[in-house]
């Protein structure tokens, strides 16, 4: 039994958009009629044409604003409070930044407006480019991935593309146990079969491993850096030697990039190609699941497979170019997430190169001291400095019949976003701490003594813990039920 | 300047306290295991930092002057589109705890999230009449490319016959996904007459190796596509029937594809809320029949109960997916379009049944009365006869670039060029019309028009 039922704020019920309104009811207003109304029909044959948009809602304004308004507040994101989500880096995403892509020379710009009209876009992209290329040392940059996945898609489309104009069929891609699921399903979309290095006890590749396994059938390596466990590939120089030994390329997914700017440049640890997350380490909010933006910066000898157009730079004139014989084509329609570029761009003008680097020197300060006031409560299966973020294990709560789950739900309702759990998979019960530079001491300090009260909890009140949350909106839900019996839309 | 510091709250005093619990002296010795001879020795070669008021002066400076110094007339579409978009999309979709949120992962506290994709997921269903929808894909182009993946995992085969009517960026993502070495593309192409696919060639070419068949409706040149019964023949021969669109307010009068055959729809919802924004961030719609499934990409929202049998949503059917089929995942995607789908949910809930109707009423009306307007002409003239929604080609006497450049004199925006995607139709202008634009303003685009072929 429980102890005890704590009190739940005001948390109000609301139902589907389809099960409000009335029939008639309005909640728009268009411009005014100024042509004569076309009756559809007798411009397009009736059979093309249909007689009502049924189940949509009929709604008043203000019916639709609390709707919403309900909605969010049903939800908890970094303007909420601590978000230490693991190799998601919820960092604050600045205000400003929102105004600036809302600028109307950037927001009502069509993609298709003449060049002539845009040259100040086109300067902020490349600028932008030259930015990322400096921060991760590499020669250039493509903004047009709209994800991090798409980037190294991107990415190792590139790749492919160098090889086979090389002449070279490589079916192989070695992939850490540490990587993302993204790096190995991406190998597959890119037509590679991903092979995986297990990574040492240490947590980090070994050199001897990629020699073992490294050979002319592998195209590349794909390595996160810092990887999933926080710690620095600090063998990466070696690694990249052994592969480009063998005529292989480095990937390196940069979904970590917020330990090491101004520290450390992946372009001069070996990597060859490396996708940048603007919507973790360049501050664009994350959007509950999108729109994100993955550059992807690339070494010279990958230049011309970079998607078109490619911005470039002649007499103080900037201009698309799309002739690129040998360019592995479009990933999206026209440029890429434009606006979250512009997010990005204010970021990082407002930093500077020594913002950026106070940025990760925070970010790797927070998790270091994290890890260090925890590891006495929670188990530390590799006790060693780690980067942006460390990785704790329920091993010592689980003698009390309390898993991982249980304690990222605990965390619920003490009003903490719970860390990444379960991953990476090469940790049992993995709980994944990021607690970015964006955070002060007393948060973290809240955090962890909340942490600390939780592993009381476990061993005196456990079923505080598995019958956690009780103060959210609503309980654990039926996961197995809605996988089994799929409902993904509202029937009436 | 060290305004950035409002990023970053750290005291001297914070960083000292916190050195000495971890047991290192300074802030670099937290860098030890990265290799000596890794690490920068010099600063960033990166622009000063600006403090918010002198940023936000330089970004007014890089606007483009369209908008930021108007009023200009645009005509511009072919993929992205200049629609009304009520206050309250901004006003709701900028909430922080929906734009500030990571994806769902941890139902409790992420129901609005999940909630409104639920409400979208039902919503592009009854728009395009199928039966279930992912959560959102990048955009109307990787959208119809993973269209064309999923129907190769369903039938295996190798021919792909791709309408040459579909939006040029979207058929060059779909060679950039498609390997070689599994899938061929069979371009079809339109008819010189009436714009639309030339279905006679695309039905000869229907046999047992076709995986799919694409068109565009209505296609890039705005026309309705006929592929009654086009369907049927598809099934027959084993495929799968995708329909791309880029155009979503069309479907406030059309037909459904859903109704029509389609296997899956894959299109962009950029008009629904989402402004055109120089190209993105859109919105990749993708919805497909029940029995396909297990075979989509993407994120998937459904409805449960929770342990006290009330209503929740969770993500779901994530076996699919990357993170726990890794290698055999259906896609590789995501993070995906999630605050877009949210501004298209709150858009068609203020448009609601009758007022997306009247906005693609609107956009038809204002478009047959531009295409009135040429048809008397003697230096232009409209070049399919087949119906069009908002959009139609027109064939000028001149050089399309510098009738543009004329017209931007009197600053509209005239139309897109077409002979950068079809070579053929060099003399041939896009133009769009929707809501947006006055009668006034078609008034004077059809003038500067005849002005600038004078």
């Amino acid at each position: 039994m429980m102890e005890k039922i704590l009190d739940r704020g005001l948390t109000q019920d609301e139902a589907l958009i389809f099960e409000k309104g009335g029939e008639g009811r309005k909640g728009y207003s268009l411009p005014r009629w100024d042509v004569e109304e076309t009756s559809a029909s007798n411009v397009i044959p009736s059979h093309f044409l249909r007689n009502e948009l049924q189940g949509f809602p009929q709604l008043s304004e203000v019916d639709v604003v609390r709707h919403f308004t309900r909605l969010s507040q049903w939800n908890y994101g970094v303007d909420s409070g601590f978000y230490p989500l693991g190799s998601c880096t919820m960092k604050y995403n600045p205000k400003v930044n929102e105004e600036a892509a809302r600028l109307p020379g950037f927001s009502l710009l069509h993609p298709w407006s003449p060049e002539t009209l845009c040259q100040g876009v086109l300067r902020m992209m490349h600028e932008m480019e030259t930015f990322l290329a400096e921060i991760t040392g590499m020669d250039h940059v493509t903004l047009q991935p709209a994800a991090g996945a798409h980037g190294e898609l991107a990415g190792m489309m590139m790749v492919k593309a160098c090889l086979d104009r090389r002449g070279e069929i490589r079916k192989k891609v070695l992939v850490p146990d540490t990587a993302h699921g993204t790096n190995c399903s991406t190998s597959t979309i890119a037509s590679y079969q991903a092979v995986e290095i297990k990574s040492n006890e240490k947590g980090v590749i070994s050199p001897d491993e990629v020699a073992r396994q490294m050979d002319r059938d592998v195209a590349a390596i794909m390595v996160t850096n810092p990887n999933t466990l926080g710690f620095f590939e600090e063998h990466l120089g070696k690694i990249a030697e052994i592969v480009h030994g063998k005529g292989g390329f480095v990937y390196c997914d940069g979904a970590n990039l917020n330990a090491l700017m101004g520290i450390v440049r992946l372009g001069d640890v070996g990597v060859d190609v490396v996708h940048i997350n603007l919507h973790k380490t360049f501050s664009t909010p994350h959007g509950g699941g999108g729109p994100g933006a993955g550059p992807v910066a690339i070494k010279k000898e990958l230049a011309p497979y970079l998607p078109v157009p490619v911005i470039t730079r002649e007499d103080g004139v900037y201009h698309f170019d799309y002739h690129r014989p040998h360019s592995i084509g479009k990933m999206k329609a026209y440029y890429g997430n434009f606006g979250v570029m512009v997010k990005a761009y204010a970021y990082i003008l407002s930093m500077g190169g020594g913002g950026l680097k106070r940025a990760s020197q925070m970010a790797v300060l927070n998790a270091n001291y994290l890890m260090k006031r925890l590891k006495e409560h929670f188990y530390l299966p590799y006790d060693q400095p780690c980067m942006h973020e460390c990785v704790f294990t329920d091993r010592i709560q689980e003698k009390h019949h309390v898993s991982t789950l249980d304690i990222a739900k605990r965390l619920i309702d003490y009003g903490f976003h719970p860390p990444t759990i379960y991953f990476p998979l090469v940790v049992k019960g993995a709980l994944m701490m990021e607690p970015t530079e964006s955070e002060s001491k007393e948060n973290i300090d809240r955090f962890i003594d909340t942490m600390m009260q939780i592993a009381e909890e476990a061993e005196e009140t456990p079923d505080l813990l598995r019958q956690a949350p009780q103060r959210a909106k609503v309980r654990r839900l039926d996961e197995v039920l809605a996988a089994r019996k799929p409902k993904l839309k509202w029937t009436g | 300047m060290d305004d950035f510091i409002r990023y970053i709250p750290h005291t001297e005093e914070d960083c000292r306290k916190m050195l000495e619990t971890i047991g290192v002296r300074s802030v670099d010795d937290l860098f030890r295991s990265i290799p000596e001879e890794y690490r920068l020795t010099k600063p960033l070669d990166l622009p000063e930092a600006l403090s918010e008021p002198d940023l936000l002066r330089h970004l007014q400076r890089l606007q483009s002057p369209i908008f930021s110094e108007g009023p200009w007339s645009s005509f511009l579409g072919g993929g992205a589109y200049h629609h009304f978009i009520p206050a309250v999309v901004s006003a709701l979709s900028s909430r922080s705890e929906f734009y500030t949120a990571y994806t769902p992962y941890q139902p409790e506290i992420s129901q609005g999230t999940l909630q409104a994709i639920f409400e979208y997921q039902t919503l592009m269903c009854q728009l395009t009449g199928m039966e279930v929808s992912n959560a959102s894909m990048y955009d109307g182009a990787s959208s119809l490319a993973e269209a064309i993946l999923m129907a190769y995992r369903i039938t295996k085969r190798k021919k792909v016959l791709l309408s040459e009517a579909i939006h040029p960026d979207y058929r060059r993502v779909i060679q950039t996904y498609l390997d070689p070495d599994q899938q061929e593309i069979v371009s079809i192409p339109y008819r010189k007459q009436d714009g639309r696919t030339d279905y006679a060639m695309l039905s000869n070419l229907l046999d047992g190796d076709v995986s799919s068949v694409v068109i565009q409706h209505p296609n890039f040149f705005g026309v309705i596509e006929d592929f009654r019964g086009l369907g049927e023949k598809v099934h027959q021969s084993g495929g799968v029937m995708v329909v791309g669109f880029s155009e979503a307010v069309a479907y406030g009068i059309l037909t459904p594809p859903g109704e029509m055959g389609a296997d899956i729809i894959a299109g962009e919802g950029q008009s629904l809320g989402i402004p055109v924004s120089y190209g993105g961030p859109y919105l990749g719609i993708f919805a497909t029949r029940e029995k396909y499934v297990r075979n989509m990409p993407g994120r998937l929202v459904g409805e449960t109960v929770d342990l006290e049998g009330k209503r929740g949503f969770v993500l779901t059917l994530a076996t699919r997916e990357q993170h726990i089929r890794r290698e055999r995942a259906t896609s590789n995607i995501c993070t995906n379009e999630g605050l877009c789908a949210l501004m298209a949910t709150i858009f068609l809930s203020t448009l609601g049944k009758a007022g997306l109707r009247e906005m693609a009423l609107m956009n038809l009306s204002k478009a047959e009365y531009a295409k009135k307007l040429i048809s008397g002409s003697r230096v232009c003239r409209l070049v399919f006869v087949a119906p069009t929604f908002n959009e139609f080609v027109i064939r000028v006497d001149g050089e399309a670039e510098k009738v543009l450049e004329k017209m931007r004199k009197e600053k509209i925006l005239g139309g897109v060029s077409l002979a950068r995607f079809y070579p053929e139709l060099d003399h041939h202008l896009l133009v769009t019309v929707t809501e947006m634009v006055t009668k006034e303003e078609i008034d004077h685009w059809a003038e500067a028009l005849e002005e600038a072929l004078r």
